[in-house]
């Protein structure tokens, strides 16, 4: 187990550096720091002087990937490859275009994030599960049948149309919370209350058909036949065989998205103004901070990984019959 | 003079590829069986007919075209500059009437208060009349309601007779094909005696007759809609956007299936080496947040755009090809999950005795794996470019949100939401925009989303022994 945790974290390294140079291709050779500059400080009319204070600012007007005017280390280290993508390695993110300290603000706006993650989370696979069961129950009558129906269309409506609906709704017309802004200590729960609610509506469609069908694959085993023959009561089939067998692939789905609930959402955080990692990101896009992009791109890929890996080990947890080597 | 835009010429290139496959389809029993089970599904075919509907404005909103210039000697060329669709024209009534500003669906009378000066040189504060909308009324507060229910009744008779026509060709067709009698086919659809739910079909096809023609009908003497914030008509703009909805939910699939078609089999049929450089580099594109992926992207496609401005001699061609870059970045992304499908069922298939045996008589790798291999994982390609579908057209909604998506002048459901987001506070609340954008996506989306099932339990063989 041990082995096969350390065969994997080393396995990620070179997943890790391909990010990292994809990145780096997509922010520094397919476009040059000179447009990114011109970009900045506007096309027309800027002059050479002001491109190469900007970059110099910056640290951009280092050679790309080799500096042969420095001797020793110095031509693989004052580089920019080095500066801006190397370090993040060690997750030494640097400072954004605009000079704010980016590992500063991520360590600041996680917070936020996680208020509304985790909450949406955790409600949400209350629901889902207990919807979907109770579809599983009632497998091929009209309560199916429709909730199915009910489901399909949930799933057909853009993510969009649940936030401005709810905030019109629940925020405009009724008055229950503030539409949008976040506050420190408890005051935040207003703040926090509909976000999760309209992120807890807007996925409950597919999610709920999702795990329906888990389920219902699991009913159709040959322990749950068994089970029915031994005379069990359907109450105790559903809860003591079938959830916690579809349990299963519910939870290791869910630990794969474990770490990605650092960023948070871009749109929810956005729409309702929640200073987390998302709208952090967005605010970088719309501004064309490509520093801020490019670290967020890299602790994305980052997470990710560390999902991947936690959802292997929870699946020998979760399963015994699976065993890593 | 005929304009072919790239994404045009691929959406064609995709009529051509659909119409073979069909034709290949027809010949095949192992094909017929599958579709024919999708076609014995009431709401599968319900939602085809619907999704048709779509294609069929899609397409003639991809043929587009120069328009000729009415006395060509006053500006010394022959074409407009200016850039029309077939849809264009055909809406023409919708395009060129706009207001100054919003008007509520049927308005008569602008949204906003104006000065106006009366005839007698008094000037008071009130609506004005709208340019276009209800112009046709000399009062309307005492005409309007009658006027509306006679034109709404005049189209839903219109969109009767219109029906009758074309259930009658369908009927006519089918019972040619079938050697009945005209009566004896009608009688078999009304009773409900076929296989395939003709009757849901025909009944599907009136809602949407009667409906269309009762709004063409409409639209000549008001903004059924209601007008946007510079005055165009919102149901413009929402037909407008069928075809950037289209076009992302299947030019993103074609351009992604060679890719995973290819890379899935040869990392499930090699193995080894191969199959390592395959993994790791899906796992490193998978492991790059979508989102960020496409924002970086569309951030350095805008950097390159201001740098080359010249190359592009035309607004639409600047958004044709944001669009073709926004569906390759979005292919980019999307073809991981097939091609990890496809190479799982692949190391399955490799162990089977036909493949074995065709290793065995010395057939070349390239052969096996079009041969015999391809034709077996197709049903997973199929049941994947029906459920993505769906989700990449409402991904587009989330991507005009953060700016990234299609090109801000271009119409598309994301960018009508977004604008309309904005005016969500102004009192009394517009509405219109939004809620059409609601209701053509969800109609296109629910339609796709019913057929994928439909096509996923017909061409699973997994849920196929199931039931």
């Amino acid at each position: 187990m041990i082995n096969y945790i350390i065969r994997r974290i080393f396995y990620a390294i070179p997943i890790l550096i391909g990010v990292n140079i994809i990145t780096f291709v997509l922010f520094f050779v397919v476009n040059t720091p000179d447009d990114m500059a011109r970009m900045h400080l506007g096309m027309k009319h800027v002059t050479p002087e002001a491109v190469e204070k900007w970059k110099s600012d910056r640290g951009y007007d280092k050679p790309v990937i080799w500096n042969s005017n420095a001797d020793g280390a110095g031509r693989m280290t004052d580089t920019i490859f080095f500066n801006k993508s190397i370090r993040l390695f060690v997750f030494d993110f640097g400072q954004s275009d605009h000079g704010r300290d980016i590992g500063y603000d991520i360590s600041k706006r996680m917070w936020p994030s996680l208020a509304i993650t985790v909450p949406s989370l955790l409600l949400g696979l209350l629901t889902y599960i207990s919807f979907a069961l109770m579809l599983a129950f009632f497998r091929a009558t009209y309560i199916d049948i429709w909730g199915v129906v009910i489901c399909v269309i949930m799933m057909s409506i853009s993510s969009m149309f649940y936030i401005i609906g709810g905030q019109f709704l629940i925020s405009k017309l009724l008055h229950l919370v503030p539409i949008s802004g976040y506050d420190l200590g408890f005051e935040a729960i207003k703040f926090v209350a509909l976000p999760v609610l309209v992120g807890l509506i807007g996925s409950i469609g597919s999610s709920t058909r999702w795990y329906r069908t888990i389920f219902l694959e699991e009913m159709n085993k040959d322990f749950v036949r068994t089970a029915r023959a031994k005379g069990l009561s359907e109450k105790v089939v559903l809860f003591r065989h079938v959830l916690r067998n579809g349990l299963i692939p519910i939870l290791t789905g869910v630990v794969v998205i474990l770490p990605m609930l650092f960023i948070g959402s871009l749109i929810t955080e956005s729409f309702f103004a929640i200073p987390g990692l998302g709208s952090y990101t967005i605010d970088a896009i719309q501004s064309q901070d490509f520093a801020i992009v490019r670290s967020m791109v890299y602790l994305g890929a980052v997470l990710y990984i560390i999902g991947l890996i936690l959802t292997d080990i929870s699946y020998t947890i979760a399963d015994p019959r699976i065993r890593l080597e | 003079m005929p304009v072919i835009f790239i994404t045009d010429a691929l959406i064609f290139l995709l009529l051509v590829m659909v119409t073979l496959y069909t034709w290949y389809s027809v010949r095949h029993e192992h094909m017929r069986v599958p579709w024919r089970q999708v076609g014995e599904r009431p709401l599968a075919m319900a939602s085809a007919v619907v999704l048709l509907f779509y294609i069929v404005i899609g397409l003639l909103d991809s043929m587009h075209f120069h328009p000729r210039l009415e006395n060509p000697e006053e500006y010394g060329a022959k074409y407009s500059t200016e850039i029309l669709s077939v849809l264009d024209v055909l809406t023409e009534k919708l395009r060129t009437k706009p207001e100054k500003t919003y008007s509520a669906p049927f308005a008569t009378h602008a949204f906003s208060k104006e000065v106006i000066s009366l005839p007698d040189g008094r000037e008071v504060r009130d609506y004005p009349r709208l340019l276009h909308g209800g112009s046709h009324l000399a009062n309307p507060e005492k005409d309007f309601a009658a006027d509306v229910v006679l034109k709404t009744l005049s189209g839903i008779i219109f969109g009767v007779i219109v029906w009758f026509i074309l259930s009658a060709f369908i009927l006519l067709l089918l019972s040619r094909n079938r050697k009945q009698t005209f009566n004896a086919t009608l009688q078999s659809v009304i009773k409900r005696q076929n296989r395939i739910p003709w009757h849901i079909i025909l009944f599907t096809l009136g809602l949407l007759t009667i409906l269309s023609t009762t709004v063409a009908w409409l639209v000549n003497y008001y903004h059924v809609l209601g007008t946007d914030k510079v005055g165009q008509d919102v149901l413009y703009q929402s037909l407008k956007s069928i075809r950037t909805g289209l076009l992302i939910g299947t030019l993103t699939t074609l351009i992604m299936l060679p890719f995973a078609i290819a890379m899935g089999i040869m990392a499930g049929y090699f193995r080894g080496w191969i199959d390592d450089v395959i993994q790791y580099i899906y796992t490193t594109l998978n492991s790059i947040p979508g989102v960020l992926l496409i924002a970086a992207s569309i951030l350095l496609l805008d950097v390159y755009m201001s740098n080359h401005a010249d190359s592009f001699t035309s607004v639409e061609q600047r958004a044709d090809m944001r669009l073709l870059f926004l569906c390759m970045i979005l292919g980019i992304m999307s073809w991981t999950g097939l091609c990890r499908l496809l190479r799982g069922e692949t190391m399955k298939l490799s162990e089977v005795d036909y493949v074995q045996s065709a290793k065995a008589f010395g057939v070349g790798h390239f052969t096996i794996m079009l041969r015999h291999i391809l034709p077996n994982v197709m049903h997973i390609v199929m049941i994947s470019i029906v459920i993505d579908f769906s989700s990449l057209v409402l991904a587009e909604a989330v991507l005009a949100y953060i700016n990234i998506g299609v090109d801000p002048g271009m119409s598309s459901w994301g960018n009508m939401i977004n604008s309309a987001r904005l005016e969500m506070a102004r009192e009394p609340i517009v509405w219109w925009s939004l809620g059409a954008a609601f209701v053509f996506m969800l109609a296109l989306v629910l339609a796709a989303n019913l057929f994928a099932d439909a096509v996923r339990d017909a061409f699973d063989p997994r849920i196929r022994t199931m039931s």
